[in-house]
């Protein structure tokens, strides 16, 4: 395969320009995934710090976290954005997570203060439940056995089956009305490249919305990425949007 | 000299039960300090939930990158082999199988070897994180933790009072004072802190200890 021949420029209606109008049309009420994990890598800031401003209230948010509060290892001059900055907005009412208390922090961050007052419901979820339940809205699968949180309260109210001597509880996809993501690069067909370990939660998410929005490094021409890198295809992958240059890599 | 193990002395501990090729997955706390004692001359393969398998020690601040991070979103070191993958992978690989030992911090474990790690009463939601995958699919589940709250009530207990992470889970349980074994018939102690005798461990300890025939102190 001569890649060369794959070149061209090409206009793209997936390209955005800001962040702003990437995510202007998500509408109160709204279901959001979040591709995170909870650290500076990966996490989609400053499409987060867009819906921020945009405004949308009753928010269902899916993720990780709901915003930990503190970014880790953050240094002076990199964004300290996570999906907390929704919460403490007052854009969401309903939290579908699995780790959403800061660990060690002396203070309830405002997801704990919503869900003691009861403004903000809180859907708990075993972390790799949560990454398959995704998965499986962006892959047709409406529901599937698992064998994780048998006995415990995570089973609670749900279906149970024992296949082959051991028991099985049913966990149900989950799909988004948008995914907001984070990736290295783009092309402008979409597809994406990641850098690290920042796929973790962004992979699944790409796939399990009606709209997919991608904040990136860098975004090429189509033929730019070698096909055999890309991660996410660009078939789940509507809106690409490229970070301003003090804020690459971050 | 009577002499309770630190947490890098129970991590130290810990870290002798990793086999050469063992996969390995550390939980947020005492665990993660695992990494920093592999035992010399043999390959572990550190396995993380946000993506990562073959870690090396934790990043000295010249060498921290925002994607090179474990799932406590500590900033690690890559080794030769390293690879990368997502989420949904990662816990394919610890429900599928393919992890031999997982170390996990605990509040409680019960003599039946259930644990309770995720939430304590008065902290609304509590955090699930990948524990419960862990003690489904890991070979082998190791917890490190203090023997006693700070308090001073027994974490190894008969039965756990707070919500569990699994049921009949755990194998293996590293303390400041002791290293205990998750039997059918309850503990069995096994290596007891330096200065320590089998009775005082006991009187910290929530259900009652076997002591085995092979009961040695710690070697620090």
């Amino acid at each position: 395969m001569t890649l060369a021949k794959l070149k061209g420029r090409a206009r793209s209606d997936k390209v955005f320009v800001t962040f702003a109008e990437a995510v202007a049309d998500i509408e109160d009420g709204a279901t959001v995934i979040i591709g995170h994990f909870g650290g500076p890598g990966g996490m989609p800031m400053l499409l987060l710090r867009a819906l921020r401003d945009h405004g949308a209230r009753d928010l269902t948010i899916v993720g990780n976290t709901a915003g930990i509060g503190v970014i880790f290892g953050a240094s002076k001059d990199a964004l300290r954005i996570d999906p907390g900055v929704l919460v403490t907005n007052g854009q969401v009412s309903r939290a579908i997570v699995s780790y959403p208390i800061a660990p060690g922090a002396p203070q309830p961050n405002p997801l704990e203060e919503g869900f003691k007052s009861g403004d903000i419901q809180i859907e708990m979820n075993p972390q790799g439940i949560l990454a398959e339940r995704i998965r499986a809205g962006g892959a047709g699968i409406a529901a599937f056995w698992s064998p994780v949180g048998v006995g415990t309260v995570v089973s609670e109210g749900k279906e149970t089956r024992t296949i082959d001597g051991k028991q099985y509880i049913l966990e149900h996809a989950i799909k988004g009305d948008f995914s907001l993501i984070r990736a290295h690069k783009a092309d402008k067909a979409g597809n994406l490249v990641y850098r690290g370990n920042m796929r973790h939660f962004n992979v699944s998410s790409a796939t399990a919305s009606r709209v997919t929005v991608a904040e990136v490094d860098e975004i090429v021409e189509m033929g730019d990425l070698y096909p055999d890198k890309i991660i996410t295809p660009g078939i789940y992958v509507n809106r690409i949007v490229c970070r301003p240059r003090q804020f690459r890599g971050k | 000299m009577k002499q309770k193990l630190d947490r890098n002395t129970i991590a130290l501990r810990v870290a002798r039960e990793f086999r050469d090729g063992d996969v390995v997955n550390l939980g947020a706390g005492i665990p993660t300090l695992c990494s920093n004692f592999l035992p010399e001359g043999r390959k572990v393969w550190l396995h993380s939930e946000n993506g990562v398998l073959g870690y090396g020690p934790l990043a000295q601040s010249e060498e921290q990158d925002p994607n090179l991070i474990n799932a406590g979103t500590q900033f690690i070191t890559a080794t030769p082999g390293i690879s990368f993958f997502n989420s949904a992978d990662a816990f394919n690989m610890i429900r599928g199988g393919h992890v031999d030992i997982t170390v996990l911090g605990g509040f409680q474990v019960s003599e039946k070897g259930d644990l309770a790690n995720w939430i304590l009463p008065g902290r609304g939601s509590g955090n699930v994180g990948g524990a419960m995958e862990l003690v489904t699919g890991a070979k082998k589940v190791i917890v490190a933790m203090e023997h006693t709250t700070r308090k001073g009530e027994p974490k190894l207990v008969k039965q756990c009072d707070y919500l569990l992470t699994g049921v009949g889970c755990v194998d293996l349980v590293v303390t400041d004072l002791a290293v205990v074994k998750v039997t059918e018939d309850g503990f069995l102690l096994l290596e007891t802190a330096p200065g320590y005798s089998p009775e005082e461990v006991q009187s910290v300890t929530g259900a009652p200890l076997t002591v085995s025939e092979k009961l040695k102190e710690v070697q620090i």
